[in-house]
């Protein structure tokens, strides 16, 4: 293997950061103020979005940006950490979805049957993944890319069809618990300008067990565990000559990240209140995923918040830019095409393959790079 | 890597060295299946059908899946992003139809035959040119990555499919099939679909001209030594690279003769539609082998014929036969039906 996707997090050297905080981020700090910056802004209007903005577009953005920071993250410590390239990532998000969806659609908007949808949920990814890991993690990575890709698409496919349990093409539509609908009010007086509904408190729950996860698979990824999945990512066969189980590792990295990513399905399902192909299976959010991870930065996972705020509201916001820029050049040959707003991915596309190339590292493999040499 | 040569060369010429045997057991699958099939689906004549119908579509997933099997065998490149070949050779087909639309109402064999060709030409040529460019930008700077591979050439497609969509909008655009080709010949009971008929002809005039190329040229002999041990035969004083090259541009083509022939047959064109097909690409590559031409040929009949078969027997299950037709080779054969010996 030639290099690394990013500089990997500090081995226990002497600049070790101390702290509760640091024991919180499992020592695996930003490493470079511009980062910490960014990511300080991020988690604060991330926190404090329903009061920082009006309107029910922004909040849903923001939950957006919640639900793909924890999925992309959850991807980042295969595609990352480990070097798997699974293209079956979005069939976990869907089974979290679904199950979610499924769940409250036939026992009725209650706590229990949300905990027990996504009970189920979890207990089918892990076994999938399982499954999958063991079957084909013995292959070559390429055969493993592309079984993936057989596989997810069947799924996909198999959703659709079922249209007796999943609801087809059309999806499912759902009530939440009372305590998470737009009706139900916990203050009778607004909290800083802000009358809080149940709407809000769905924000907030998404949020905390974004937070949650995330720091959960910081400390996954900077244990030992995670330690040997990246001397595997470097050279698994010096990694096996070490006498680590390849297979075991990988399927087990396999199956975190499938249930990270079932969580976040059920977070999207209950954010939306509904599940369908589109919201949590199809094959562009796959592609979504890979854009995120890999501009934000592979094997860091502070590039997922990075990358998943980039892209969440360039998918929401770069559309206007764009519009306004097309109208500009209306007029001239292609150009007006090209920055037409149903063209933004063509520049997060290209924005992709020089990532690849310039900055494996991503985002924040730059900024780490550039106040840490 | 492991560089454990098990067997000799598929088909060494020098008279002296012993012939490989040919593995007759894969090849002899494709009959028993169709065979196998028969009972079950009961009907003689339907039968007849949905074995042309599968042999139709497996002529066409193995000119989309050749040139990407080809690609991998010699370079040890995987391209996520060959679906846009096939797309982009879909829309070729736009370049030539909107000119000379005519041609494909009019009644003349010869007329509808010329515009065909014409598409495919146009087709080839531009597929082979963007090939060229792709190799050149996205491909050569990750030589020996499988994983910044997979990531580039998928940031390719992207890019592509977006591109495509910039020049000749985003609604799928219908096309019409020349009128000769349209509707079926029938033989008593016997339903054959012209189109499908044309289709199996051209796969296997592709099939036997490769072979021939293959195994008969001098082209062919550097480009096997290639696949088995590239060192080796740049060591001997061949550029390989150049070789390497012509190879991808062939392969892109390839993909945009499969696009236009999967244009016609699907009559519609949306700019997803390489992408689409390439998870049957993949199962087809996987089934037959990576790197073998012979094993994507074997495999793609096989894929088809089942997709066929089950899609009559139980139409929920078609979509999904083809990962179980992946599963149960895999679990006889891990490295497919005729693995190439160097990997």
């Amino acid at each position: 293997m030639t290099s690394s996707p990013a500089p990997t997090a500090a081995l226990d050297g002497p600049r070790r950061p101390r702290g509760p905080l640091a024991w919180l981020l499992s020592f695996d700090t930003p490493r470079s103020w511009v980062l910490s910056v960014i990511l300080l802004g991020i988690v604060l209007c991330l926190g404090a979005a329903p009061f920082l903005f009006s309107g029910s577009q922004p909040l849903s953005t923001a939950a957006k940006i919640c639900v793909f920071i924890l999925l992309v993250a959850s991807y980042d410590l295969l595609l990352g950490y480990t070097g798997i390239v699974s293209f079956a990532h979005t069939m976990f998000f869907g089974i979290g979805g679904y199950g979610i969806a499924i769940a409250l659609e036939r026992l009725g908007p209650s706590w229990g049957s949300a905990a027990i949808g996504l009970a189920l949920g979890l207990a089918l990814s892990a076994v999938l993944a399982a499954a999958i890991g063991l079957l084909s993690l013995r292959v070559r990575a390429i055969f493993f890319s592309m079984i993936t890709l057989a596989v997810a698409s069947a799924v996909a496919v198999l959703a659709s069809q079922m249209s007796g349990i999943t609801g087809g093409e059309d999806g499912l539509s759902f009530q939440l618990p009372a305590e998470l609908r737009p009706a139900f009010r916990p203050f009778a007086e607004p909290v800083l300008g802000v009358s809080v509904n149940g709407r809000i408190l769905a924000y907030y729950l998404i949020l905390a067990v974004t937070v949650l996860g995330f720091l959960l698979l910081l400390r996954v990824v900077n244990s030992p565990f995670g330690r040997v999945l990246q001397a595997i990512r470097e050279n698994e066969f010096r990694a096996e000559a070490l006498g680590y189980r390849v297979v075991a590792y990988r399927t087990a990295a396999s199956v975190i990240s499938a249930l990270a990513a079932t969580v976040a399905g059920a977070l999207m399902a209950l954010w939306l209140r509904y599940n369908g192909p589109d919201t949590t299976l199809s094959f562009s959010i796959m592609i979504d995923i890979l854009l995120m991870v890999v501009i934000g930065g592979m094997g860091t996972l502070y590039g997922a918040v990075l990358g998943a705020t980039l892209f969440v509201l360039a998918q929401s916001y770069l559309q206007v830019l764009m519009g306004a820029g097309s109208a500009a050049l209306a007029g001239l040959p292609l150009l007006p095409d090209l920055v037409h707003p149903d063209r933004w991915l063509l520049w997060l596309g290209i924005l992709f393959i020089v990532s690849v190339y310039a900055f494996p590292g991503g985002i924040v493999g730059h900024l780490r790079k550039d106040h840490h040499p | 890597m492991s560089d454990a040569v098990e067997a000799p060369p598929a088909d060494v010429q020098a008279a002296e060295l012993p012939r490989a045997r040919t593995d007759w057991l894969p090849l002899a699958l494709v009959p028993a299946l169709a065979l196998l099939a028969l009972p079950l689906v009961g009907d003689v004549s339907a039968w007849v059908t949905l074995t042309l119908a599968g042999l139709a579509m497996g002529m066409m997933i193995f000119l989309m899946a050749s040139g990407l099997t080809l690609v991998f065998g010699l370079m040890d490149i995987i391209n996520f992003g060959h679906g846009v070949f096939i797309s982009l050779g879909a829309y070729a087909t736009l370049i030539v139809l909107g000119p000379l639309a005519g041609w494909a109402s009019a009644e003349s064999v010869w007329l509808n035959l010329a515009l065909l060709l014409l598409c495919i030409a146009v087709a080839m040529g531009l597929t082979a040119a963007v090939g060229a460019v792709f190799e050149r930008v996205i491909v050569r700077p990750v030589y020996g990555s499988h994983l910044k591979q997979i990531l580039v050439t998928m940031g390719g497609l992207i890019v592509a499919e977006q591109a495509i969509h910039a020049i000749w909008g985003a609604s799928p655009i219908p096309i019409p099939l020349p009128e000769t080709l349209r509707g079926a010949f029938v033989f008593g009971e016997v339903v054959m679909e012209r189109y499908r008929v044309f289709a199996v002809g051209v796969g296997l005039l592709v099939f036997v001209a490769m072979q021939l190329l293959l195994n008969r040229t001098r082209i062919g002999l550097l480009i096997r030594a290639g696949v088995e041990n590239p060192e080796m035969v740049e060591a001997l004083g061949y550029r390989i690279r150049r070789l390497f090259v012509s190879v991808f541009v062939a392969g892109s083509a390839l993909a945009g003769l499969g696009g236009v022939m999967w244009a016609f047959y699907r009559q519609t064109l949306t700019a997803g539609m390489g992408m689409e097909v390439m998870v049957l690409v993949f199962i087809v590559i996987i089934v037959g082998g990576l790197g073998s031409v012979g094993g994507c040929f074997v495999g793609s009949i096989l894929v088809a014929l089942v997709a066929n078969y089950v899609g009559f027997l139980a139409p929920k299950l078609a979509l999904v036969s083809n990962i179980l037709v992946m599963a149960l080779v895999l679990i006889w054969r891990p490295q497919g039906l005729f693995p190439v010996a160097r990997r």
